[in-house]
C-alpha cells in the first residue's frame, strides 16, 4: 500500500502543473511554502499563480482523486457481491437512477446550483438505491444472477433512466439546463474547500465501512450457501454494502455527473496485478482508481486547451473498448 | 454408551438445559423434521422433506441417496443450517442447532455444496484460508479486516497436504480442474477444523480418477481425524463401497436407513425408483453392486411400467 500512496501524492503533484497555464514544480513548491508560512490563501498575497493552483487546480484533482477512488471502490464491492466481474455503477444504471433523481432535484429547485451539498448527494442516493433494488430483483433468478440477465436489467434501466433524464433537462430553463447536460456527461469542477472537506468525510467515511467488510466480501464470493454456512449472516452484509455503494454513488453522481467505467476497468487492472483479496484490492484501486480519474481528467483539461472536453467523455472512449475486450475475449472466465 | 432413540430426544425436550447434555456418540439427532421452500404456499404436497427422524453417529459416514427430488440437498442444507427447517428439531452433538449461533454451527460443521463457481481469481490458499473465518469474530473491530494468523496458515496448509494441494497452492483457483477444484474446497472445509463434513456430490462431474481420489481422501479423514461426514451422492455403488450406513429418501421421507446391504436391494430399489436393476456383490468387499439391467431386461421394464 505504501508505494501506491506515494505515488497517488506524486501524480496529484504532477498533474496539477498542467493546464492552460504550466506552472512549474519550483513554482508549486515556492507557493506551497508561502502558503505555509504566511498562513493564508488571499490571492493578493500569492499572486494570481497561486490563485490558479490553489483555488482552481488543487481543489479539482482531489475532488478527482476522491470521485476516481469512490467509484473504483464501489466496482469492487459490487462486483464481489454480485459475483460478477463486469458489474459497475454506471453499467448497472445505479449511477443513471442517482443523476435522474438529483436531476429532478434541480428542476423542482431544491438546489439552487448543480454543487449544493445539503440534498443533492441525498437524493442520488436515493435513486442510487432504488435503481440497485431493482436491477437486483429484475435479474435474480431461483437465488442467482446469471451474468447477461444483470447486464440486460442494467441496459433496460439505464435507457429508461436516459430518457428520463432527456426529458427533465428538456423542460428546464436553457441556462440551467446547459449547466446541467454539461454536468450529466461527467465533468469535475473545482470545489471550494469547505464543500471539498464534507464531501471528503462523507465518503472516506463511506470506503472505511466499505474496508470494514472485505473478509467478509471474500468469503461471499464462494457462494452465499457457503458464506452462510462459514457463519456469516450473509444478508445483513448485503444490506450493509448496498446501502453504502448506493450512498457513495449518489454523492458522487451529485457532485461529478455520470463518469463510467472507472469502477469496471480499476477492479481488472488491480486484480491482475495483485489478486483478488479484498483486504488489498480495495485500497489499492481506491488508490489507483483516484490516480486514473486524475490523469483522465488532466487530459481533458489539456488535450483542447482552452476548452475542456468532459471527463466522463474520456473515461468512457477508454473504459467501452476494455469492456468489449472483456466481454467478447475474455468471457470464457466468467459465463 | 447407547441410547435408544426415545430417551435422545426426550433430552432434546429440555430445550434449557440443552448444552450440558452431551452426547459424544451422536453427531446429529433429528426429529420429526419438516421442510419447504416456500412456507407461504399451504398444503401437504409442498413439503419438500416430510417428518424426518434419525440419528447421525459420530465418527461415521453417512450416506443420502434417493431419487431427483427426494429432497438430498435440502436435507444436507438443513444440517449445515444454511436452511431453517419448518418444523422439527435437530441437535448437533446435544445442542440445539436451531438456536446456535451461525459462527458456532460453523466450527463444528463443515459444508461444501455441489457447485463452487469462482469468478475471480483466488489462489488456492487464499481459499482454504477463507476457512478459518468462523475462528475470527473475537475483536470486533478487526473480525472484518484481520488478516490471518501464523496458526490459520499452519491449519491451512495441513488441509492442503490432506487433500494434496501444496504444490498448487499459489495456483488461481479458476485455472483448476473440477477435480482440483473440489479438493480445494474440501481442503477450505477442513480449514474450518470442523468435527463435521457435509458433502453435497463430491464426485458430480469427476472422472473416475477423481472419484476414486476424493471418495479416498474422505475415507482416511474419517479414520485419521474421526470426522462425522454425511454427504449427498446419486452413485449407489460409491455409497456402497464407501458409507458406514446409508439413508434412503423417497419423497421427502426416509424410507430406510441402515448398513449397505440392507438398503441397497433390488426390492428397495424397485420400490424407491420404480425400475428393475440387477444388484450383485461387490467381488473384492462384498457390499451391494447396483447394475443396470441389459437391453432385453429394459423392455421388460416398460412392460411392466
Amino acid at each position: 500500500m505504501a508505494p501506491l500512496v506515494v505515488m497517488s501524492v506524486a501524480l496529484l503533484l504532477i498533474s496539477i502543473q498542467f493546464g492552460t497555464e504550466w506552472i512549474g514544480f519550483s513554482q508549486i513548491i515556492d507557493i506551497i511554502w508561502q502558503v505555509l508560512h504566511e498562513g493564508t490563501v488571499e490571492s493578493d498575497r500569492i499572486g494570481t499563480t497561486g490563485v490558479i493552483l490553489l483555488q482552481v487546480r488543487l481543489p479539482r484533482v482531489l475532488l478527482g482523486f476522491l470521485v476516481g477512488a469512490c467509484l473504483a471502490s464501489v466496482g469492487v464491492v459490487l462486483q464481489a457481491l454480485l459475483r460478477n466481474p463486469l458489474a459497475d455503477p454506471y453499467v448497472l444504471g445505479v449511477s443513471s437512477g442517482a443523476a435522474l433523481s438529483v436531476a429532478l432535484a434541480i428542476l423542482l429547485g431544491v438546489g439552487t446550483t448543480v454543487v449544493a451539498f445539503s440534498v443533492l448527494p441525498l437524493c442520488g442516493f436515493a435513486g442510487g438505491l432504488l435503481s440497485l433494488v431493482v436491477v437486483y430483483r429484475m435479474a435474480v433468478s431461483y437465488g442467482r444472477l446469471p451474468i447477461h440477465a444483470l447486464l440486460l436489467a442494467g441496459v433496460i434501466l439505464n435507457a429508461i433512466f436516459s430518457a428520463m433524464i432527456m426529458f427533465v433537462t428538456s423542460i428546464m430553463e436553457p441556462n440551467r439546463s446547459v449547466g446541467t447536460m454539461t454536468w450529466l456527461m461527467g465533468t469535475l469542477n473545482a470545489p471550494s474547500y469547505p464543500a471539498l472537506g464534507i464531501l471528503a468525510c462523507y465518503l472516506l467515511g463511506g470506503l472505511f465501512l466499505l474496508l470494514r467488510q472485505a473478509r467478509r466480501l471474500n468469503v461471499l464470493t464462494l457462494g452465499e450457501e457457503s458464506a452462510r454456512s462459514l457463519g456469516i449472516d450473509t444478508e445483513h452484509v448485503k444490506r450493509v454494502v448496498y446501502v453504502l455503494s448506493a450512498l457513495i454513488t449518489g454523492a458522487v453522481v451529485s457532485v461529478s455527473g455520470m463518469i463510467g467505467f472507472v469502477g469496471m476497468v480499476i477492479p481488472h487492472a488491480v486484480r491482475f496485478l495483485l489478486g483478488a483479496d479484498h483486504r488489498l484490492l480495495l485500497p489499492a484501486s481506491a488508490c489507483i482508481g483516484g490516480m486514473y480519474l486524475v490523469s483522465a481528467d488532466t487530459l481533458a483539461r489539456t488535450l483542447l486547451t482552452p476548452t475542456e472536453i468532459p471527463v466522463g467523455i474520456v473515461t468512457a472512449l477508454a473504459g467501452g473498448p476494455f469492456f468489449i475486450y472483456l466481454l467478447v475475449w475474455r468471457k470464457d472466465r466468467f459465463v | 454408551m447407547s441410547l435408544s432413540p426415545e430417551n435422545a430426544y426426550s433430552m432434546i425436550d429440555k430445550a434449557p438445559g440443552l448444552g450440558a447434555v452431551a452426547l459424544p456418540h451422536t453427531a446429529y439427532q433429528v426429529r420429526s423434521l419438516r421442510f419447504q421452500y416456500h412456507p407461504l404456499s399451504r398444503g401437504a404436497a409442498s413439503w419438500v422433506l416430510d417428518g424426518l427422524t434419525f440419528e447421525v453417529d459420530a465418527g461415521e459416514i453417512l450416506g443420502i441417496v434417493g431419487p431427483n427430488g427426494s429432497g438430498k440437498t435440502s436435507l444436507l442444507k438443513l444440517l449445515a443450517k444454511v436452511l431453517r427447517p419448518g418444523a422439527g428439531d435437530m441437535a448437533l452433538f446435544g445442542r440445539d442447532l436451531g438456536t446456535m449461533p451461525q459462527i458456532e454451527v460453523a466450527r463444528t460443521v463443515a459444508f461444501v455444496p455441489q457447485e463452487s463457481p469462482q469468478v475471480f481469481p483466488f489462489t488456492v490458499i487464499e481459499t482454504v484460508l477463507m476457512g478459518r473465518y468462523p475462528h475470527h469474530h473475537g475483536a470486533k473491530w478487526s473480525a472484518g479486516f484481520g488478516w490471518e494468523s501464523a496458526e490459520d496458515v499452519l491449519i491451512a496448509e495441513q488441509a492442503m497436504q490432506s487433500t494434496d494441494l501444496t504444490h498448487l497452492a499459489s495456483r488461481s483457483v479458476m485455472d483448476l480442474s473440477g477435480g482440483e477444484r473440489q479438493r480445494c474446497m474440501i481442503a477450505r472445509a477442513l480449514a474450518q477444523a470442523p468435527q463435521v463434513l457435509l458433502l453435497d456430490e463430491p464426485t458430480a462431474f469427476l472422472d473416475l480418477q477423481h472419484q476414486i481420489e476424493i471418495c479416498a481422501i474422505v475415507r482416511r479423514l474419517k479414520e485419521e481425524r474421526g470426522l462425522t461426514v454425511v454427504l449427498v451422492s446419486h452413485d449407489l455403488n460409491l455409497a456402497s463401497q464407501y458409507c458406514d450406513r446409508i439413508l434412503m429418501l423417497k419423497a421427502g421421507a426416509l424410507f430406510r436407513l441402515g448398513p449397505p446391504h440392507e438398503v441397497i436391494g433390488a426390492d428397495v430399489l424397485r420400490a424407491v425408483y420404480g425400475c428393475d436393476v440387477l444388484v450383485d456383490r461387490h467381488p473384492e468387499s462384498g457390499v451391494p453392486r447396483v447394475t443396470m439391467p441389459s437391453y432385453i431386461s429394459t423392455k421388460n421394464v416398460r412392460d411392466y411400467l
